[in-house]
């Protein structure tokens, strides 16, 4: 991993890199640089697999993370390449042309994020959900709870047997993240 | 030649006797299956159970005349089947209303009921129906070949197209079935049996799993409860046809209730045992195995 | 998401639902509709039973006696459905058998979770059915959202889109459990007080509305079969 790192260095311009685990490194990099570094990465070093391709809200930055994960089934070993887009203006490109799977998954991330990807095939079309009317339902600043509550009519006397809010009304036991 | 108008209400008595059998006989091959399987089964009242509810339904939807005549149709082939062939050899009462040349009419009546299906359920315009339709006009078709070549052959053996005289024949001891004196035939003519039973290996055409029932997708309350009442009356119709031709008939309802029994139990049998075939391979094993069997009986005979 | 984008999905009907002239095989150009052509949306109608009382009463017992499950794996209740055909539940023996199709079922056992998308298809699946018919609500989720109580996309109160017959309660409820409502079901049809297709045609407007809050891209008539 190290070499295979060292040599991606020379020919492309790396930002910060995660070593997770021997066969698993994570590497941020510019938008610009995506596209060749897969290719580079798909018909030079043998990562011919696709594995994911998923976004995080990073909503106190103002950023999307963007993760694409690649595999090297020879050596068994993965490389997670990262892209941070503006929250404001979620564009990316698109690589379903080097992965067709990739349509799939941009579509996907174009109807729960928003973010969108010119050129993805039937990029805006309904994936998942159907007549959704709100703002994109996996956005940090989507309330899920409050457009349940509002849309849903909730049966009342739901009781709840949370350990965490058993401990502290029954116990007094302080803890938690809530 | 004067019309014995008595012979009707014995007929529908027949008809009556033979559709409680049916019902019964039914579930008790369904249970057998089950236990097969290590089940308890469905009530063996069960049939007449659905029965009622079905016709109890409240609302029912017609798709135009063609959807609801289907049922209609497959129910005259049973009836029809059943009428035209004696039931119980040497009794005034259970004749019914065979004559000399029955033995053409019920080919005919074999194959009626299965037209008819395809044209009420082509008129539902499922889908489904439509694949049903196409796999069990198909399967019966290549089904009915070997009965055909069977039936011929037995009516050159016994020189006759008339059902109460091939029966007379067989008369007089077990050595004188058709199941002995020609069993060519009679191969054939089982291979056939299987195929038209809807049981596993040949139950393709209702496919519960892949094509929800198949032609039926879309009958739903009285018109299903009718096609229930046929599936429970045509295959003892068709197979008191076999017993007649091949199986020596029957003098009184005991020996009619277990020869029928019987018959049923070979398809039973060989249906828990089997797994299903597609459509084209059933057909061909029609063709491979069952066809040649028929045409060599006819030129043995 | 810009309003005007919105708004055309809101109404979102499906390009094969569109209005369009087609050019038949003979070369004659019509007009099809799919939704006023190939769908009859009249009206449910209540049903009353039959004249006789007793006559009704032995329906109703011959109903209970034959319960046919339309097999429509709604959520992971589904996966408890099929331990109930196998040797050991054997629920056959009870007159309980799954019909492929919805024509011919007369219950329909919603298992598990309801998303808005599945629901449209339930609606339209328990339409097709025939008066009488059932509705079991099967696991916590259908009573009032169990586990998925916050998420955005499930529907947390059956009841409100379908008259329910009878609640299983539990994620998930055993077969034991499952034998256990259908006996339960059973009784209250033998007590002639399961009504749900006649309370549904008469209630018809407050459950239209219901189901048109939560389903934005309505692209069916209001009552299909």
């Amino acid at each position: 991993m190290r070499t295979l790192l060292a040599r991606l260095k020379e020919r492309f311009a790396l930002g910060p890199i995660t070593e997770q685990r021997p066969d698993l490194a994570f590497v941020t990099v510019e938008r610009e640089t995506l596209r060749p570094l897969l290719r580079h990465l798909r018909d030079a070093e043998g990562f011919t697999h696709l594995v994911l391709l998923t976004a995080v809200d990073w909503i106190e930055e103002g950023l999307f993370q963007l993760t694409w994960l690649v595999h090297d089934r020879r050596r068994a070993r993965d490389i997670g390449l990262r892209v941070m887009v503006a929250r404001d203006a979620p564009v990316m490109d698109a690589v379903h042309d080097l992965w067709p799977t990739a349509a799939t998954y941009q579509r996907e991330l174009k109807e729960m994020f928003g973010i969108d990807f010119p050129g993805s095939p039937r990029i805006d079309e309904e994936f998942i959900l159907e007549g959704w009317v709100d703002i994109p339902p996996y956005r940090r600043d989507f309330d899920t709870l409050k457009f349940s509550e509002e849309t849903f009519e909730h049966r009342a006397g739901r009781g709840t047997t949370d350990p965490a809010t058993h401990m502290r009304e029954h116990l007094g036991i302080q803890g938690g993240s809530k | 030649m004067t019309f014995d108008w008595m012979k009707i209400p014995y007929a529908l008595l027949t008809l009556i006797i033979v559709v409680n059998y049916g019902l019964l006989l039914t579930a008790l091959v369904q249970k057998i299956a089950a236990r097969a399987g290590r089940r308890h089964g469905i009530p063996i009242w069960q049939n007449y159970i659905d029965l009622v509810k079905n016709y109890a339904l409240r609302t029912s939807i017609s798709h135009g005349v063609m959807y609801y005549l289907g049922p209609v149709f497959r129910l005259t082939g049973g009836v029809g089947l059943l009428l035209f062939v004696p039931s119980l050899y040497g009794s005034e009462m259970f004749s019914n209303l065979s004559f000399a040349g029955d033995l053409i009419l019920a080919l005919y009546f074999v194959f009626f009921g299965t037209l008819g299906m395809a044209l009420g359920a082509g008129e539902s315009g499922h889908p489904y129906s439509a694949i049903g339709v196409s796999r069990g006009l198909s399967q019966v078709t290549a089904a009915e070949l070997p009965l055909a070549l069977a039936v011929f052959s037995v009516a050159l053996q016994y020189q006759t197209l008339s059902v109460t005289d091939i029966v007379a024949a067989q008369q007089g001891g077990i050595t004188n079935w058709t199941l002995f004196t020609n069993p060519l035939a009679v191969t054939a003519a089982m291979f056939s049996f299987l195929g038209s039973m809807m049981r596993p290996p040949f139950d393709v055409v209702l496919a519960p799993q892949e094509i929800p029932i198949g032609p039926p997708t879309e009958y739903h309350s009285s018109y299903l409860a009718l096609m229930q009442t046929n599936r429970a009356l045509f295959p003892v119709a068709k197979m008191v046809i076999y017993m007649n031709l091949f199986f020596g008939g029957a003098t009184s309802w005991p020996i009619f209730f277990l020869k029928i029994f019987l018959i049923y139990m070979v398809s039973a049998l060989v249906g828990v045992v089997f797994p299903r075939f597609r459509v084209e391979q059933s057909i061909r094993w029609f063709l491979v195995w069952a066809v040649p069997v028929g045409v060599l009986a006819i030129l043995v005979v | 998401m810009r309003d005007e984008d919105m708004n055309e999905r809101r109404i979102g009907v499906r390009d094969e639902l569109r209005k369009r002239i087609v050019k038949g095989p003979d070369g004659i150009e019509f007009e099809v509709d799919p939704i006023s052509d190939y769908y009859c949306d009249a009206r449910p109608e209540v049903r009353p039973g039959a004249y006789a009382g007793i006559v009704e009463s032995l329906f109703n017992w011959a109903r209970s006696e034959s319960l046919w499950i339309l097999g429509f794996g709604t959520g992971c209740g589904a996966i408890e459905m099929r331990p109930l055909m196998t040797p050991r539940f054997d629920a056959y023996r009870y007159g309980i058998q799954w019909r492929p199709t919805p024509r011919q079922a007369n219950l329909f056992v919603v298992s598990g979770y309801l998303s808005v998308k599945t629901l449209k298809r339930v609606i339209r699946s328990y339409e097709q059915m025939q008066n009488p018919k059932y509705v079991v609500g099967l696991g916590s989720c259908t009573i009032n959202g169990g586990m998925y109580w916050d998420s955005y996309n499930t529907i947390k109160k059956l009841d409100q889109y379908l008259p329910v017959d009878v609640y299983i309660a539990g994620c998930m409820p055993r077969p034991e459990a499952l034998l256990a409502g259908f006996e339960e079901l059973k009784r209250i049809i033998r007590a002639g007080k399961a009504e749900g297709a006649n309370l549904y045609a008469e209630n018809f407007d407050w459950y239209k509305a219901n189901q048109k809050r939560v389903i934005h891209d309505w692209d069916m008539p209001d009552y299909n079969w």
